[in-house]
């Protein structure tokens, strides 16, 4: 199908992006790399009366290393990032292969995926496993919104109508901890029926901390925080691996629809939760 | 409120005004008689209408005609004749009408039935090949994940490749 007449404003800045935002109340939609976006509005699932393209916007095109974290720049695409990560953040260039095919990667925003809250895009689920944030932005100021706060449910967000995400924030894992990412689809590039990511880093043989998060599974990416707690100053034995996966995926409440039953997706997550510690184990102090 | 884009279109510049609401794909096919760009799913799904912009593979049905202002792209109707350099800014146009190796090796493997998935394939394993000169079987099946084929069967299509792989160069796989 074809998408109901919109405006079009092509933002060159920021700061005009926020404006016509604000100009248009809630009738206007953010246009970034649009492969969530068009599809809605390509099947009129979505039919905003004004399309703000912060594509011009070049001063939100940027990459860089600050403060322990990656800061990424709302309009750096998922293949530039995927390719900028592969030497320093392993977790997420791993991640990165599984979202869409090369086609859409080089369109899609990073941004522009977190904002979206797929809950079963990958994105979102490792932000929140780095313990990332977002900097939001209106007219008249800007707020950092952590991951944790930002996802509500299904597509929807804290974020106001007004605001734009200027910004996604990555935390740089500890250089010791190692990383683990699985992830069951019904072809390379879906949609996840589940997936999972893992940080996990050990001081003398004890676990000295573990980020373990989910996608698929609920309205919202879900952290495994039960399994965590039970890593926590632990010896890291196999046994206890599996014990930490299987109270995590316990403590989900994954929804059933037409390619999973809600039972199937907790086992799965329970499988894929143990998978990734067990490899975030293996390459933890720098073993891989 | 229609807008002006100009952009190159396999080496040619070229001038239209648009809606906003017109995709890249009706771009090329309804302004441009550019046919050879199949539209499928019209939501990314498909990869019957993958183009190249500024020589990176992209849905042409999920971008705006009027993003592509100051850009170059190609088509399969550009594939022709680049032979194995090809392509994008400024150069490759179909000159000769020679057949691309890729092409070739399509018809030469029967990795084409109905045609209608081969364009988008065609230039998703262009750009693909220029990155992975040597791909194994597994990888060019993972890269050919986001194009539907529904004749195929795909074996045809990775024989295909991976022979287009060999002529272009690429140690074998």
């Amino acid at each position: 199908m074809k998408p109901a007449p919109f405006d079009y404003v092509l933002a060159r800045s920021a700061a005009e992006a926020v404006e016509a935002l604000a100009r248009h109340g809630g009738e206007a939609k953010v246009l970034a790399g649009g492969q969530s976006l068009v599809p809605m509005l390509n099947m009129r699932l979505a039919r905003p009366a004004v399309l703000v393209d912060i594509n011009g916007a070049g001063e939100l095109d940027y990459l860089r290393e600050a403060d322990g974290a990656l800061a990424v720049g709302a309009l750096v695409r998922q293949r530039m990032f995927e390719r900028w990560t592969a030497a320093r953040l392993p977790l997420i260039a791993e991640a990165l292969r599984w979202v869409g095919h090369a086609a859409i990667r080089n369109r899609g925003t990073v941004a522009g995926s977190v904002a979206h809250a797929d809950p079963a895009s990958e994105l979102p689920a490792l932000l929140l496993c780095c313990g990332g944030t977002v900097v939001a932005r209106r007219v008249g100021g800007e707020r950092v919104i952590p991951a944790a706060e930002l996802y509500l449910g299904p597509l929807t967000t804290s974020l106001g109508p007004d605001e734009i995400v200027t910004e996604v924030r990555f935390p740089l894992p500890r250089p010791e901890a190692g990383w683990g990412f699985a992830e069951v689809a019904r072809r390379h590039g879906d949609f996840a029926l589940v997936g999972a990511a893992a940080l996990l880093w050990c001081t003398e043989g004890r676990v000295a901390g573990a980020r373990l998060a989910f996608f698929g599974v609920g309205g919202t990416p879900v952290r495994g925080a039960a399994g965590e707690a039970l890593l926590s100053g632990q010896e890291p034995t196999a046994a206890r691996l599996r014990e930490a996966a299987r109270t995590a995926a316990a403590a989900l409440s994954p929804d059933a629809d037409l390619h999973a039953t809600a039972q199937y997706r907790r086992r799965v997550a329970e499988v894929l939760a143990e998978r990734t510690l067990t490899a975030a184990l293996a390459r933890c102090g720098g073993n891989a | 409120m229609k807008r002006p884009v100009r952009l190159t279109v396999n080496g040619r510049s070229v001038e239209r005004t648009v809606e906003p609401r017109t995709s890249l794909a009706d771009l090329l096919r309804e302004d441009l008689d550019l046919t050879g760009t199949h539209v499928g799913c019209e939501h990314g799904v498909c990869g019957a209408c993958t183009v190249l912009l500024d020589d990176e593979p992209i849905r042409a049905c999920l971008m705006l005609a009027v993003q592509t202002d100051g850009r170059s792209v190609t088509t399969i109707e550009g594939l022709a004749g680049a032979g194995s350099g090809l392509a994008g800014a400024g150069s490759g146009m179909a000159g000769d009408g020679e057949l691309h190796p890729l092409q070739q090796a399509f018809r030469d493997k029967h990795g084409l039935q109905c045609g209608f998935c081969t364009p988008g394939i065609l230039l998703t394993a262009h750009a693909y090949l220029r990155e992975h000169p040597a791909p194994s079987p597994e990888e060019i099946r993972e890269m050919l994940a986001g194009n539907l084929c529904r004749c195929t069967g795909y074996h045809f299509i990775v024989e295909a490749i991976a022979a287009a792989a060999r002529t272009m160069g690429g140690a074998p796989s």
